[in-house]
């Protein structure tokens, strides 16, 4: 309790005004900041999936002409991988690592705010394009989030080079971000704590910092490639000049495929830290699951082709990128495993963060199932480019990433506000997205499987009625969210006073702390057991 | 038990896999050649691993959830590993994707059969169309899609192969080895017919290869599985598989229409035919981006109702047509469509939509242009 | 803050900053990972050559001095001839398939026409099929070896001399060579292209 009593010298005051945000150095107010984006642009990016959506409800076009509906699915896809699942990520990791590990800040906390900040200015950039394309001025981006060439190069639109600007913004944001994290986590572990007694979620994010400085600068590249073809003469893409547009897709899933485990990899830390906790548990195999981890992140870097199964490559190729990426499935499983084995012969109880974790171990491996499905090559040329990639997608991002990341807010949330949310509420935001998300997704495997190919505004008859089936349950799990943002409001206004520990059982240098955690914490090193 | 369980099994099987269930169709559907076939036994065995496994670990939870809950087990447990039993769930998933992986090798394998195939046939995917090209044969034609535009805007009833239809469908003989050589005119599409099996990209520079050995006659329709810009939705595949007698027929009568597109070429056309013709191939061809009622799209494609190069000069108008416009969507027309069809649609657009400039274009002027 | 601003209660022995070093490799390894990027652009074509992959066949190798003929194996080579976009030219093979001997030198030719009525300078690319073949597909004469210019109405026979490798698998006797003719100034799509694939409100409902 050392850490508590010292507080008091620390001025536990913030700075006031818009300052205080604009020029934040606090993880705990960038954190905050990098979740509440997170969430407006879940908002912005669901709404544009509600308009596809309602425009598929039915064969026919209704709703929006085919060049728009292309723009939703790109911007959809876009704003969701980098401005919702990204940023929601790295916000958790600045309000939890430092508390985690014992620390008083990140390790560069201007640095941070800049990650931070400029965020907004890159989907400022993207959400500017959409409004001056409804607007009549140009096609926002419409090539989808992968934006191969040469749909991208030669025929983008104008606002292409305002894509390529953005994602260089984007990119910036998490390599700082990446940095940021690796410096604090390898240089302010308190005393004693050494890596092997860090919590998991901590080493999921130090292992995913390194996937980030990896892979996002060979984005920046590949989107520079794109810029140098479009206006300075180069040819990379372009099988004209001697280059050639599968080598954008190999280019562009060098980076997506790390990009994706990026994605998932702090969820799996986040299940591991609320699994033991419901479960009054320790976690089943530590080591293993650290191993597991890492052996996940270097794995993803020798499967990317998985994606360009139908590009002509040859039979060696694709035999190589199906065993390795089958590979995947044994240390993914002893994830699961894992879990299942800290929740065996523990003492359960059912809080909303439970039932997410719960949800999501479940659903993800449901997700787990079909990208090992997809992976088998005679069977990937029926599945490529239908709607079964976009269920599979959909089950590791939505139920799984978007499933931890709710498990996450409501398990913190007491730390951050002091206050206990209204577990009525998140049970029923709880339910009503599981349920209404299996509605939405699980259909999609049944039209991909009868043949509807993805990105497509309009369909054959007999895809109609899982169609109808999926825009119910998607607007069902859009307004949903609104529970959970009236919910995450009214939880920071006030509530039954939550303790230090909050959860019964709960481990962790965080749960030391008092509820709100101070502005400033751990400005000495706690003790370390 | 067995008795019951064995013909339950079946029936839910059958369930899942019987493709008449078109409207609610749940699974693949196992096609009508061995690319087909192969992908979908894999598909079936790989998904009931999957669900094997599933029920195992689902229910391991489902039971954990049910017994090990506070209210019925208030004293956790303490352990927190077990050597023995990680190693085995290590190397048992290993041993089962091995179990995976030996025939999903093998079927790929047996695709890969370079022997030598009876005909091959280009295909090209273009925005937003496919052309086939019969290779040695000069027979060639695009393939577009014929459902009405009525009928996509909700002001018609939808048919029953509703955006799965074509103009001309692309013929082939059945139980002969047919390969496909695939590239792009434009950006990357893909060519994808769900009964055969066969999914390959079509891109600009390069060519692609597959093949397929059709046992059924039948009607096999797909679509294009690249997103290739706005009306990638709406360029699909229609292949007529016949016996080889038929599709010889077929050809023949495919080599006729083109002597008669020539022929036509030098005989002079009324400006009744000129104007129906060159409706119904406007239609298809240029209404995409020009619009049915000639109104263009303002910003983005020009409008030829009133336009100066539908008006004005004709051998300008010819010119565009013929040539494209560098730099524009204006794709060149010359190369892609006969000196009929041309003449048709140019005198139709310098007359139609109250432009009456009562011009008539022949198709000995288009052939003429383009010396 | 102070000047001083390592000494504080974090730092009160004014230690330097351990962050320092971790920041340098960090930055190190972003910047090799964007060469790295770049790097593949070169790495790919290497990658190609060296397995044969991606139809790629090469650039032009030198008539070999004296070669051995497979007599007694007959190869079948198909020729296909594409345009790209807006290429206004007629082009096509002038033989639709040859049966070559691997090893002996054949000569075939393509005919493009040019039917605008402007200046047009082409460059053909090359592609072969099934793609493992490319690596045994050898050209001594190319008319992709050089963009290649036609005036209006001009009409060109296109040599194209090659060498089917005698180390061509036994199980591969269907070769398929594509030529693609580009325009060779490469356009900026950008403007006009940008314009015609954009929507306007007239028809767009929202």
């Amino acid at each position: 309790m050392n850490a508590v009593i010292e507080e008091h010298h620390d001025h536990d005051h913030k700075p006031g005004g818009i300052g205080r945000w604009l020029f934040s150095t606090n993880h705990k107010d960038i954190g905050s900041m990098y979740l509440w984006f997170a969430f407006l642009m879940f908002f912005i990016g669901g709404s544009l999936a509600l308009l596809i959506r309602a425009e598929l409800f039915q064969p026919g076009l209704q709703i929006v002409e085919p060049d728009f509906f292309n723009q939703l699915t790109t911007l959809h896809g876009l704003i969701m991988v980098f401005g919702v699942i990204m940023p929601a990520f790295v916000g958790l990791a600045n309000w939890q690592l430092p508390m985690m590990i014992g620390a008083p800040d990140m390790a560069l906390p201007r640095m941070n705010n800049w990650s931070f900040w400029l965020l907004p200015g890159a989907f400022g950039m993207l959400l500017a394009s959409l409004v001056m394309s409804i607007m009549g001025m140009g096609s926002a981006p419409n090539f989808g989030w992968t934006f191969y060439a040469p749909l991208s190069t030669t025929y983008g639109p104008s606002s292409t080079d305002f894509f390529i600007f953005s994602v260089h913004l984007m990119g910036i944001s998490s390599v700082m971000g990446a940095i940021n994290v690796i410096a604090t986590i390898m240089n302010m572990r308190a005393p004693g704590m050494n890596y092997m007694k860090m919590p998991i979620f901590v080493w999921t994010w130090f292992i995913t910092a390194y996937l980030l400085i990896a892979v996002m600068p060979v984005l920046a590249g590949a989107v520079t490639m794109m810029l140098t073809d479009r206006h300075f003469g180069t040819s990379f893409f372009n099988a004209a000049g001697g280059g050639d547009p599968v080598m954008f897709q190999h280019i562009f899933w060098f980076f997506g495929h790390p990009e994706v485990y990026i994605m998932i990899l702090p969820a799996f830390g986040i299940i591991s830290q609320i699994v033991p906790t419901f479960s009054r548990k320790p976690l089943f195999g530590y080591s293993s699951m650290v191993y597991a981890t890492a052996s996940i992140a270097f794995l993803s870097f020798i499967v990317w082709a998985h994606h360009m199964f139908t590009t002509g490559m040859p039979v060696a190729g694709e035999l190589f990128f199906m065993y390795s990426t089958m590979l995947i499935a044994v240390p993914t499983g002893v994830k699961v495993f894992n879990w299942v084995s800290t929740m065996w012969k523990g003492s359960l109880t059912f809080e909303t963060p439970m039932l997410f974790a719960i949800a999501f171990i479940f659903l993800f491996t449901m997700g787990g199932f079909t990208g090992l499905m997809l992976c088998i090559v005679p069977a990937d040329f029926q599945y490529h480019d239908t709607y079964f990639v976009v269920a599979h997608f959909h089950y590791v991002l939505v139920t799984g990433a978007a499933f931890s990341i709710m498990a996450a807010v409501y398990y913190w949330l007491p730390k951050w506000t002091g206050h206990m949310y209204d577990e009525k509420l998140g049970k029923l935001h709880f339910w009503l997205t599981c349920i209404s998300s299996n509605v939405l997704f699980f259909p999609m495997h049944f039209i991909g499987l009868a043949g509807m190919p993805r990105r497509i505004p309009d369909y054959a008859l007999q895809f109609t009625e899982f169609n109808q089936i999926a825009t119910i349950g998607a607007f069902v799990f859009g307004f949903s969210q609104l529970i959970f943002l009236y919910l995450i409001i009214k939880c920071v206004r006030g509530g039954e006073k939550a303790t230090s520990e909050v959860w019964e059982g709960a481990q962790g240098l965080e749960f030391e702390l008092p509820s709100p955690a101070p502005f400033h914490s751990y400005t000495t090193p706690p003790e370390v057991k | 038990m067995r008795a019951v369980s064995r013909p339950l099994g079946l029936a839910c099987l059958l369930l899942v896999s019987n493709p008449l269930y078109a409207d609610y169709q749940l699974n693949l559907e196992p096609g009508v050649t061995s690319f087909s076939q192969g992908a979908y036994n894999i598909h079936t065995i790989v998904m009931w691993i999957c669900v094997i496994i599933g029920i195992v670990v689902y229910g391991a939870m489902t039971y954990s959830i049910l017994k090990h809950r506070k209210s019925k087990h208030p004293n956790p447990a303490k352990f927190d590993d077990n050597t023995t039993v990680e190693i085995l769930w290590t190397v048992i998933p290993v041993l089962i994707l091995i179990g995976m992986a030996v025939p999903a090798t093998k079927v790929l394998l047996a695709m890969e059969d370079t022997s030598n195939s009876d005909m091959s046939i280009k295909v090209t995917g273009y925005q937003w169309k496919w052309h086939y090209d019969y290779v040695g044969e000069d027979v060639g034609f695009f393939s577009n899609l014929s459902t009405p535009k009525s009928q996509i805007d909700n002001a018609e009833a939808k048919g029953e192969h509703y955006l799965l239809e074509v103009d001309n469908r692309i013929v082939i003989p059945t139980n002969k080895k047919v390969r496909f050589l695939f590239t792009s005119n434009d950006v990357i599409h893909a060519w994808w017919v769900p009964a055969f099996g066969v999914k390959k990209d079509a891109i600009p520079g390069f060519i692609n290869e597959s093949w397929a050995n059709v046992s059924e006659p039948g009607i096999y329709r797909g679509q294009c599985a690249e997103l290739c810009g706005a009306n990638h939705g709406f360029m699909p595949i229609v292949v007529e598989a016949m016996d080889e007698p038929d599709y010889l027929a077929w050809l023949d009568s495919k080599k006729a229409e083109k002597a008669a597109a020539t022929a036509s070429a030098d005989k002079t056309w009324t400006m009744d035919e000129l104007m129906s013709q060159g409706e119904s191939t406007y239609n298809t061809n240029c209404a995409a981006c020009h619009m049915v009622g000639g109104e263009g799209l303002p910003g983005a494609f020009p409008g030829l109702k009133g336009s100066a190069i539908a008006t004005g000069d004709i051998n300008k108008h010819i010119e565009v047509v013929l040539q494209g416009v560098a730099g524009t969507g204006m794709q060149a027309f010359g190369p892609q469509l006969n000196d009929a069809d041309l003449a048709a649609i140019i005198t139709y657009e310098r007359n139609a939509w109250g432009n009456n400039t009562g011009d008539m274009v022949q198709p000995s002027d288009i052939k003429a242009a383009r010396k | 803050m102070t000047a001083q601003s390592e000494s504080n209660i974090r730092n009160p022995d004014n230690r330097p900053s351990k962050n320092r070093p971790v920041i340098r490799k960090l930055l190190g390894l972003v910047l090799l990972m964007f060469g790295f990027g770049y790097a593949l652009v070169p790495l790919y074509d290497v990658f190609c050559d060296v397995t044969g992959l991606n139809g790629k066949t090469g650039e032009r190798i030198d008539l070999p001095v004296a070669g051995t003929i497979d007599e007694k194996r007959l190869v079948r080579v198909v020729f296909l001839a594409s345009l790209n976009e807006a290429m206004p030219w007629e082009f096509k093979p002038q033989q639709s398939f040859i049966e070559v001997h691997p090893g002996k030198p054949t000569t075939v030719n393509y005919i493009a026409k040019n039917i605008s009525d402007k200046d047009i300078t082409g460059q053909a690319v090359p592609s072969v099929a099934p793609g493992l073949a490319a690596a045994y597909f050898q050209k001594t004469e190319c008319f992709c070896f050089t963009q290649q210019a036609l005036e209006p109405g001009e009409e060109k026979i296109m040599p194209v001399t090659f060498i089917v490798d005698t180390q061509l698998p036994a199980n591969m006797n269907e070769l398929y060579l594509s030529y693609t003719f580009f325009t060779s100034q490469l356009n900026n799509k950008d403007s006009s292209q940008s314009i015609a694939l954009s929507l306007h409100n007239q028809d767009q409902k929202l």
